[in-house]
Parts: C-alpha cells; structure tokens; sequence
C-alpha cells in the first residue's frame, strides 16, 4: 500500500492504477490513454478484504466484482449489491473487475456508483500524507469525474448497517444483456412500525453524466408507499435530471425510461420494506 | 447417396477446438516484420504532404511506404465486374493525394515488432488539407470524385410491363418510403495478410484471410508486374468471412509489395477498430415504393425507385443495387414490376456485398408491401402472400426482370414457395399464434406475430474448379477454387466427392483456397460454394473414378460390367479374390504409356460453369413481445422453413441458417454504422456496433424441404446467406403487429429502442413493463 | 516507447507447464502467450475487452487476456484451449462441440470453450437462459449461438450424469 501511495505521490497524473483492468486497458489498447507509469494494485495485500457483516460491512477496494454475487455476507448485508452485480459487465468482465475500480473510473452508467450511493456508503481515500473519507453521494462529480484527488487511492468501501424494515430495487435497461445501461435506477426504502416510509434513497444512473440521487423522494416521507404516489415521484425524479442524448438513445427516451424504472424500484423496495 | 445428405461431423474440427487451427495471425515466418498502416481521419481531404522521416528513425522501423514509393504499383485496383452505366472508381494501395473515406490507408510503417510500428506510426506526419464531404444521398453534395460532379455511380431502371399503366388502371395503390442502414460482415477474426518474396525463386507467397485468393493473385500480378505463376496466394483458416473480406482491398495488393520491397516477409493483422472503419459495408438504401393492387390482396403493380449509398469507391461496381432491383419482386407474381435506383457516391467507406448482397433490402421492400396490402384489405398477411406466390406448377417461373449479371432474366428454377410457407406456418402454428397474441393485445401486452417469406439467388458463375487426384500412396486429394471461412467445405466437398468415388469422406483430402492447387477459380461467396464447387468437385471426381474403372476393367483382364468395388480398391465379381486397389492404379496411370490408351495420371481437372443462377426460398415466422416500459424487443418463437435443394450435410445447413437469421437480427434491432455531419464514424468500436448475443438470439426450429435443381448434377441450391434475407423483414412484420392499430408503421431498419420507443401506442405510457 | 526499455522476468505455469519470459512492461497476456509461448489458440478478435475470443482461464477465473499484461501473471497460473484435450481423446465439452456443430469457422471456439469450462465447474446443472447468460461476453458470428448452447447443456448432463 504504502509503495503504490509513494508511486501516486510522485508520478501524480502520470500514474494511472490498475486493478481490474476492465476500464484501464481497453483503453490503453485503443491508445486513448498513455499513462507514463501503471500501478498495479492486484498485488497490494488486504486491499480485497471484506469485513463485517449485516450489522455493518467494509469492502476493500480490489474485492472482484463476482464476490457481490457469492459472497454470502454481501447478499446479507447489502442485498441490492448482489441483485445488481450480474448485471455488470459479462463473467469475464466480473472476474477480473473490482468494486473499487468501478467507483473510481465512474462511468455514467455504471451500476456500482448508483448502488452505493442508494446504500449511503462511505468511502475511505488515502494519500501518502493523509487519510479521509467521503460519503458516496458527495463522490462522484460529473463525467468520469470524482473527488479523488491524483495522488489518492480509493482503499475501502464502508456500508452502514441498513435500517429495520428495509428493501431495495434495481433495474435496468440496456441494448443487450451485460452493456452499460441506457438508463438504470436503484432504490433503498425504510418503514416504520405502522409502515410510513421513514427513510427512501432513489438514484438513477446512465440517464445524465453520473448518478443522480433524486430529490423527489422527500414526497414519499411519513405516508404509506402508495403505488400511485411512487409512480408519481418516479416521473418527478426523472424530470430532475439533464438526460443526455448519444448514438443508442435520445433524452426523451432516458428520461421516459427513467420515470418507469424509477416507479419500478420504489415498488420492489416498498414491497421488501414490508416483508422485512 | 452415401454421404451427400448425411450429417457428417466435420473433419475441421478437430483441429479447430483443439487449438491447432492456423489463422493468418498465427503464422510466423524466420525475419518476419510488422506492418500497420496510417489512415486518413479526414472523410475528404488533399493530401498535400507526408513527412515520414520521424517515423523512419524510430527504433526497430525498417520502412515508410506512402503513395510515393509505390512505383507503377501506384495506381487503382481493377473492378468487378462491369456494367454499361457504371461510372466506376476504385482504391490504390494507398492514398495518393486524396483521401476519400475515414480510414482510407494514407502510408504503411513496417517495424520489427507490432508494438515498435504502432509507435512510429504516430511519429509518421501528413499534412492534410480537409474538404468538405458527402454524408448523405440527397443531391448536391460536395464531389467524391472530381470529374463525377453529381455522385452518380450509377442509374438504372429495370423493367417487366408497363407498370405505369398498371398503376393507373390498379384498383387501389398505395405507397410506403422505406429506410435501411448500414452494416457490415463483422467477422471474429479481422482481416490480414502474411507475404514472402523469395528473391531466389523468384516467387511470392501470401497467405490470406480472404475470401477470393485467386483473385488476389491476379491483382497483384497486375500491380505489381509479376507473372501470375510467380504468385501463390493461399487462404489458410479464415474465421469467418461474410462479404467482408470478398473484395481484394488495398492491403491485398500493399502487403505483398512491401514484401517484396523489402525482401523479407511481412505480416499484417488489422485490428479491430480498423476494421469498423476500413472494412467494406452495405445495405443502405432509401426506397420509396409503389404497389398497385386489388380489394383480394393481388398484386398488379410494383414500382420501386431508390437512391443507394455505394461508398467513396465502387470495387464491385453496382452489384448490390442490382441485385436489389432484379430481385424485388422475391417470389410473388407481378404482371408489372419497375425498379430504378441511383447509386450514390458519398465520402464513406466503400460498400461491397455482405451476407445478403441487396437481397435482404428487396425483401424487406416487398415484405413491408405485402403487410401493407393485407392491412388495407383487411386480410391475414400470410394469405395475401399464399394468394401471390408463385406456384410449383409456375416453375421454371420467368420474374421478367434482368438478372444482376446482365445475363437473362431472373428466372426462378425450381422451388415450391407455397408448401414452404405453409410448412413455416403449421411448425408455428400460425393461426394459433395470431389469435394468442390478438388477446395478449387486447389485455395491454405488446404481442405480435410475423411472416415473410424470400427467394435467393444462389450459385453465381462465372465458374468452378476443382482437382481431384488418387496417388500413387492411394492418398485421394480435392482441390477446389472455392474457400471457406467456416462454412464446413472441408467436410461437405470430401462427402460429395466420396459419393463419386465410392469411398469414406475422410479418405478425401479436401484442399480449398489456394492458387497452387487449381489453376483458376472464383472463392466462395454469394452462396456459391457448394453448389458451383460441389458440382465441379463431383464432375472431377466422376471423371477420376470413370478413369480408375476402366483401368481396373484392363488390369483384372474383364469388361467393366464385371467390376466390384469396395472401398479403395476394384475386384472382379465372379472371382473377388482378383483385386486391385487405387493406389496400384495409380502407379499404373503413372506411368501410361500410349498402349494404356489413357493420359498420364489418376487425376482430373474439371469445372463447373452453371448456366443460370439456382435459387433457394424460405419462409421465417416470429413471435416477438416488446416492454412498453424501454421498448426492448424479446423475440419468444423463431420458425424457418426453406429449401436450398439437395442438402449435402444437414447439420451445416441448420448452423448456416442460425448464424444468418442471428445476423439478421442484429442488422434489424442492434447494428448500426452511424456517422456523424463530418463522416466520422460513430460506432467505432464493438462498444457502440452492438453485435447479437447468446442472450438476443432465439432457438430456432428448421425445417427442410428439399426440391433439388436443374441446373447442377446433385440439385443443388446455395444457403449460406438465406437465414439472413428475411430477418429484418419478418421482425417488422412481428413488431408492427405488436403495436396494434394504434402503433406507429416499421419503415426503417435497424429499428433499436429509443426510435421504437417513438411507435409505441399511446396506451403504453406508464405501463409497467415485462419483468 | 520509454517504458520498454525495462524489461520483466515473468515465470508463469501455463496449462502445466512452467514457462519463463522476458518482456516489455506493455505486453499483453494474449501477445505473451500467442507470441512468445507459440500458444496461437487463443485468438485476438477486437483488445478491447468485448468479443471474448481472447478468454483464458487466469488462477482458474475466465479473464480476457487482452485486458492483461504479461507482467500481472508472474507467478500465476494460466489454463488455454491447449491445455484442455488429453493425448488421444479431446476434452468432454470440445467432444459434445463436435457432435453438436458448435463451431464453424473456430476463431471464437476457445474463448467460448474457456469461459464454459470455467462456469461448468461451478455450475452443474444450469438451464439454457443461464449458459445464454454465461456467454453473452463471447461474441459469435458464425453460429447463432443455438449448437453453442446444446453442447454445453449436453457436456453438463454428462459431467453430472451418473457413472454408466
């Protein structure tokens, strides 16, 4: 750890890191990229470590993306995780690709981003000279844009213990099973006792140029999920977003999707709610 | 019939799953260098000056070839074939002091290592002056070439009656604009070359992963002045092929060159972005048709007029939309048809046949015309079609339409169209399926149900040949112009020819793709291969064993009535102890002297030049469901019926048929080429060109019918493209009938879901989705 | 390029076999075994990471070799289609590819047989969607897919069948 923050503190934007290499070296191979010096983080031990359980569970960085799907702990204290992780990428793509990679490179239609912000996780950065932490929400910053700074790394992922009566909801669309998402939307809703929503996280991703935590589900606070008043906010959620417009789909059809999807979590979630 | 008709396991594959196939890539020769090559970024620009200097200093480069260095190599590749109306033009081996599409190669650094060339090649400067460019087929677009002011490849108009009179006097007409856009053959394996010029031989040898090495060899022998015996090409594995390495391109023509130059050997591999932009493309097309017709659904009168996007090169002249044209009116009776197209210069990359060949445009034209007649009779779309095909009692069954060769008509030989739609529609249970989804309809799901139906133009000449020699080990050996990309040829030739011969397919040695085997041949596309190299290995193979026969008569002292054969070898039947084998024959016809009474050789040279296309039909049913929620197609049922004659392996036919109804269907949901105002191509990658999945492919049921044709010793008909002709097509038909009444009209492919979206019925906003 | 001026010791086991190597920083894990190792099995169809015609088994996981340097897997252990068959009998999946016409003109063959072995291993008895899943990171041009499917659901009912 300690050698690949030295190599980030003296190569700075010279350096790129490679975990996965999923995102990294496709784009060497086209030449789009040239990094001076690569820092391998694969070897970099206990960076892959996952800790914890339901009462509260730490990823590191360079935990694979199938250990979402396998990792028991995982489906138990973060369910949306294992729910959106065959959905990234195809086996070989998950095999090799990190959560912590995913995050840091921050492709706008990426689910991980999205997940992570639904589930308030808090993400733990480091440098050579000093440690800190940034809350998911707060962490991405636009367009394969985040607040890591060129000398940081990304070493661990802290999701809090969810909350009693909880549920999640993910979906997406894309072109063809494994893509990047058209547009994707996750979800995270609490009830209390009598079942009045106490707590409710909407973000939807691929719509805009990162995920977009939705304002709109303020709405949803203090009443019962009522499918009408979720469809409702699903609608109000896409408005919020600037959808953008690139070969395979105009705005129109992002934020059209955007809204269905998004009442589409919201009724999964509050129907796990209730279950729990 | 022993073997022909038998689903033999391929004698390929054994070689091919276990590693040891041998693709272009994978040759290496002592002192070999690497080769990449510059292209123009620009779509149109003046190349005013290359300073190459940089790049030549660069570590490990041995050489920078641009236009210059090129000598009297330096000049436009000859095309195929010609047509009165062509205005043709075609590619150098590189750029002189134009480019004219992005991706057009500009110069060739040649490097010790891949790694070393694709460096120095950033060092390598043009200075390029860009243009304006061409970017679409409306009229007045800046000149791709200089003395061809107004884009115009081509006009032709093809004619059967006079439809305009047939229009007028039709008791309704109705008219549809139709769209397709472009594509391409997207083989696994890009295309390269490997070339070796022995200066003590004087001979060069390339090995290449194309589709036509004869034709390669005579393009090289043009360019670069050699003798054409001075030449082999070879085709080794070719992993895949689908028009997209039909052409002999530039690098076809440069690679050996530098060879040569250089006088050590030179390997090129393109990689794959190269490929998206370098590799030839097809289909699109811009119809506007006409279709006059009665309140029963007949046919009257068809007239079609559309403008075709041939490239910034014409290399295969105006083959595609010829074949679009003659083939518009598929299998149906039109008293009266007119197709008249302009073929259409842009500053694209050239576009030259891929699986299809114009075909799947025709049908998608006749296809849409026959929905479109049902709906404004208000009849089922699979009877408007039976009432309209022609019938087996038509055959041979004369369209009045000139073929694309400019050879006779489009004549349609053989074939049963109505047994094979009604075969498609029992296997589907069609009826069932349109009452299933007329209620799914009713109860808000987007269910649909579709048919089309096709006929294709198979087995093109203008010839094939094929060698056939038993030696004097008793080894049996086939050579054939044909090649093959994975199509099975290995196998199916040897089951053909031990048919002939009387013997076990892996006792013959099937050879395809390589000049030094035949002398000349013609290479496999256009669903050719089996039918014009089948037939030509049969004749040779007859001849062959005709030949052993009467030998063996002579050996054993009897007539040739009294002969038996088992296997490799001929005994007299009265006393089978009396034997002689083909090898001993061999080694008697090897040394013939004029008392044998025959040629020296247990061999023949044969060829097979068909006097007429055959054609294959088909018929394609699909159920499709689409998610109201992001307008996603799921196809649920997939049916094909087709006949392709005499099929020599089943279990060949069945995967030609589901890789080109999965081709299909990437052309008709998923792939589209997309170029930006400045002809920059904005599917670059096989992150934005969406090629079909194991998850967007259906299972497919088949089923054969078998009526063989006249025009070739075993009845054969060719089915490599077939699969493809109808999927765009019968998928409109399947997602039109998914938005009901009140969806929008399927008028344009590839139809991928932000443009469904917009066809959706009003109904469909806010509906939940599929799950 | 700079970098290639340090060049890398990579001691690798591939297919059984140790093998050693000295490369350049960029190499490629496809580039290492197709070109230094004569390993020409594994095919290259786009080094971008999205045909998986490159899919090699990497420490047992399907990866795409094309999205891997040498230098990662000193060390490692790397399994290829030519580590799959035994001398005289090919490997059951390569069996049931035969049979079923699984392959045409072979360029995608490995990747698709290394991604499936690495998923039959873990998975014994999967339903046609999931190998259609499994696969839908090898792209195929040749087939449709259909005889790809048979033959893996067969090469798992045998796996699994009891002993005759």
């Amino acid at each position: 750890m300690d050698e690949a923050l030295d190599l980030l503190a003296r190569h700075g934007e010279d350096a790129k890191l490679l975990a996965g290499g999923q995102s990294l070296v496709p784009m060497m191979n086209m030449r789009l990229v040239r990094p001076a010096v690569v820092v391998d983080l694969n070897r970099v031990a206990a960076l892959d470590a996952v800790h914890g359980d339901a009462g509260g569970l730490r990823l590191g960085a360079l935990v694979r993306q199938h250990a979402l799907e396998r990792d028991g702990r995982i489906a138990a204290a973060a369910p949306l995780l294992a729910e959106a992780a065959p959905l990234i990428g195809h086996l070989q793509t998950r095999a090799r690709g990190t959560v912590g990679g995913s995050l840091a490179h921050a492709d706008p239609a990426a689910e991980l981003p999205a997940c992570m912000i639904a589930l308030d996780a808090v993400f733990h950065l480091r440098s050579a000279r000093a440690a800190r932490s940034v809350p998911a929400h707060e962490f991405f910053r636009g367009l394969l844009a985040t607040a890591l700074g060129p000398d940081e790394l990304l070493t661990e992922i802290e999701l809090p213990a969810p909350a009693p009566h909880a549920g999640h909801g993910f979906a997406e669309v894309a072109r063809r099973h494994g893509d990047f998402a058209l547009v994707g939307a996750c979800a995270v809703l609490a009830v209390d006792q009598a079942g009045a929503c106490r707590h409710a996280r909407l973000v939807i991703f691929g719509a805009g140029d990162g995920p977009h935590l939705a304002r709109a589900t303020a709405a949803l606070l203090g009443a019962a999920p009522a499918p009408a008043r979720l469809a409702e906010v699903g609608r109000a959620a896409a408005e919020e977003i600037d959808a953008r417009a690139d070969l395979h789909a105009t705005a129109a059809y992002r934020r059209r999707v955007a809204a269905g999807l998004a009442a589409r979590v919201l009724t999964a979630a509050a129907a796990r709610a209730k279950a729990a | 019939m022993k073997f022909v008709g038998d689903r033999h396991l391929r004698k390929e594959d054994p070689r091919l799953l276990t590693g040891r196939g041998r693709y272009v890539a994978d040759i290496a020769l002592p002192g070999l260098l690497h080769a990449v090559l510059l292209r123009s970024p620009h779509a149109h620009a003046r190349i005013h000056r290359i300073d190459a200097a940089r790049a030549r200093a660069h570590r490990g480069v041995v050489d920078v070839v641009t236009f210059a260095e090129l000598g009297s190599a330096g000049r436009a590749l000859p095309m195929v074939p010609p047509h009165p109306e062509l205005r043709g033009r075609n590619f150098a081996p590189l750029a002189a002091d134009r480019a004219r599409y992005v991706g057009e190669p500009v110069a060739a650094v040649v490097a010790e290592s891949r790694y070393a060339a694709e460096d120095a090649r950033e060092l390598v400067e043009v200075e390029y002056e860009p243009l304006p460019s061409a970017q679409s087929l409306a009229p007045g677009t800046p000149a791709v070439h200089d003395d061809i002011a107004d884009n115009l490849a081509g006009r032709v108009s093809l004619r059967r009656g006079d439809t305009a009179a047939a229009l007028r006097a039709a008791p309704r007409v109705a008219s549809l604009r139709l769209r397709i856009g472009r594509g391409g053959g997207q083989p696994m394996e890009t295309r390269g070359l490997v070339a070796d010029w022995s200066p003590a031989l004087e001979q060069l040898t390339v090995w290449a992963s194309s589709q036509v090495p004869h034709q390669i060899r005579q393009f090289v022998a043009d360019l670069l002045e050699l003798a054409p015996h001075q030449i082999r090409v070879l085709a080794p594995d070719v992993g895949g092929g689908f028009g997209a390495k039909l052409i002999v391109y530039p690098e076809d023509v440069l690679i050996p060159f530098l060879a040569r130059r250089l006088a050590r050997p030179v390997r090129w591999i393109e990689d794959r972005l190269e490929h998206m932009l370098a590799a030839t493309q097809e289909r699109e097309q811009e119809h506007e048709v006409t279709v006059g017709f009665d309140d029963e659904g007949r046919l009257l009168a068809l007239r079609d007029r559309f403008v075709h996007d041939t490239g910034a090169y014409t290399p295969r002249g105006l083959v595609v939309p010829l074949l679009t044209a003659s083939m518009l009116s598929g299998p149906y009776r039109i008293p009266a048809v007119e197709s008249t197209f302009e073929s259409r210069y842009t500053h694209r990359v050239p576009v030259t046949p891929y699986r299809g060949a114009g075909q799947p445009q025709a049908v998608f034209v006749i296809e849409r015309v026959l929905d479109l007649v049902a709906r404004e009779t208000g009849r089922d779309r699979a009877q408007v079609r039976l009432a309209n095909l022609v019938r087996a009692q038509d055959m041979p069954w004369d369209t009045g339409l000139p073929n694309y060769r400019g050879s006779g008509h489009v004549i349609l030989d053989s074939g049963d169209l109505p047994s094979v739609l009604r075969r498609a529609l029992e296997g589907a249970r069609y009826e069932a399926r349109v009452e299933e989804a007329r209620r799914a309809r009713a109860d808000g799901r987007l269910l649909g149900v579709g048919v089309a139906a096709y006929v294709e133009l198979t087995g093109v000449g203008p010839f094939e040949s094929a060698r056939v020699r038993i030696d004097a080990a008793g080894r049996i050996s086939a050579w054939s112009g044909v090649t093959t990309q994975g199509q099975g040829l290995e196998t199916t030739l040897a089951q053909v020819g031990a048919d002939e011969l009387g013997v076990t397919p892996p006792e013959v040695s099937v050879v395809t793709g390589d000049t030094a085997g035949v002398e000349h041949g013609t290479g496999s596309f256009a669903s050719r291969a089996a039918v014009v190299g089948g037939s030509a290995i049969a004749l040779a193979a007859r001849d062959v064993h005709a030949k052993a026969r009467r030998l063996a008569a002579q050996a054993l002292g009897v007539g040739e009535g009294d002969l038996e054969q088992r296997g490799a070898a001929f005994s007299d039947r009265r006393r089978p102890e009396r034997r002689v084998t083909f090898a001993e024959l061999a080694r008697v016809a090897g040394a013939a002297t004029a008392a044998l009474g025959v040629e020296p050789g247990l061999e023949a040279t044969r060829f097979f030049q068909p006097t007429d296309m055959a054609y294959s039909s088909g018929a394609h049913v699909a159920v499709v469901e689409i998610d109201p929620l992001s307008a996603g197609v799921r196809i649920l049922g997939y049916w094909i019926s087709h006949d392709s004659g005499r099929l020599i392996n089943p279990l060949i036919v069945e995967g030609q048929l589901h890789g080109a109804v999965a081709l299909g269907i990437g052309s008709a949901l998923l792939e589209e080429v997309a170029y930006d105002e400045a002809g920059q191509l904005l599917a670059g990658s096989y992150m934005d060109y969406l090629l079909p999945t194991a998850t967007d492919v259906p299972t497919m049921a088949i089923d054969h019918l078998e009526t063989l044709s006249p025009l070739n010793p075993l009845g054969l008909k060719g089915v490599g493209e077939s699969g493809a002709l109808p999927v765009p097509a019968v998928l409109a038909s399947a997602i039109e009938d998914a938005l009901g009444p009140d969806g929008g009209r399927v008028i344009r492919m590839p139809l991928g879901p932000a443009r469904l979206m917009e066809l959706l019925p009003p109904s469909a906003e806010g509906a939940p989705g599929l799950p | 390029m700079a970098g290639d001026a340090v060049m890398h010791d990579v001691r690798v086991t591939v297919n059984g076999v140790e093998r050693r190597a000295r490369v350049i920083p960029r190499m490629l894990l496809a580039d290492l075994l197709r070109e230094e190792f004569g390993l020409t099995g594994t095919h290259l169809g786009c080094e971008h990471g999205a045909c998986g015609a490159c899919t090699v088994l990497l420490d047992g996981a399907p990866t795409r070799s094309c999205l891997v340097f040498a230098v990662q897997v000193d060390g490692g252990r790397v399994e290829t289609v030519e580590g799959l068959a035994t001398p005289g009998a090919l490997h059951p999946l390569q069996e049931a590819f035969r049979t079923r016409h699984a392959l045409q003109c072979g360029f995608c063959t490995p990747g698709i047989l290394m991604t499936l072995v690495a998923y039959l291993r873990e998975h014994a008895s999967p339903s046609e969607a999931e190998i259609r899943e499994a696969l839908s990171g090898n792209l195929c041009r040749c087939t449709g897919y259909q005889h790809i499917v048979q033959a893996a659901l067969d090469a798992a009912a045998h796996a699994t069948a009891p002993p005759a």
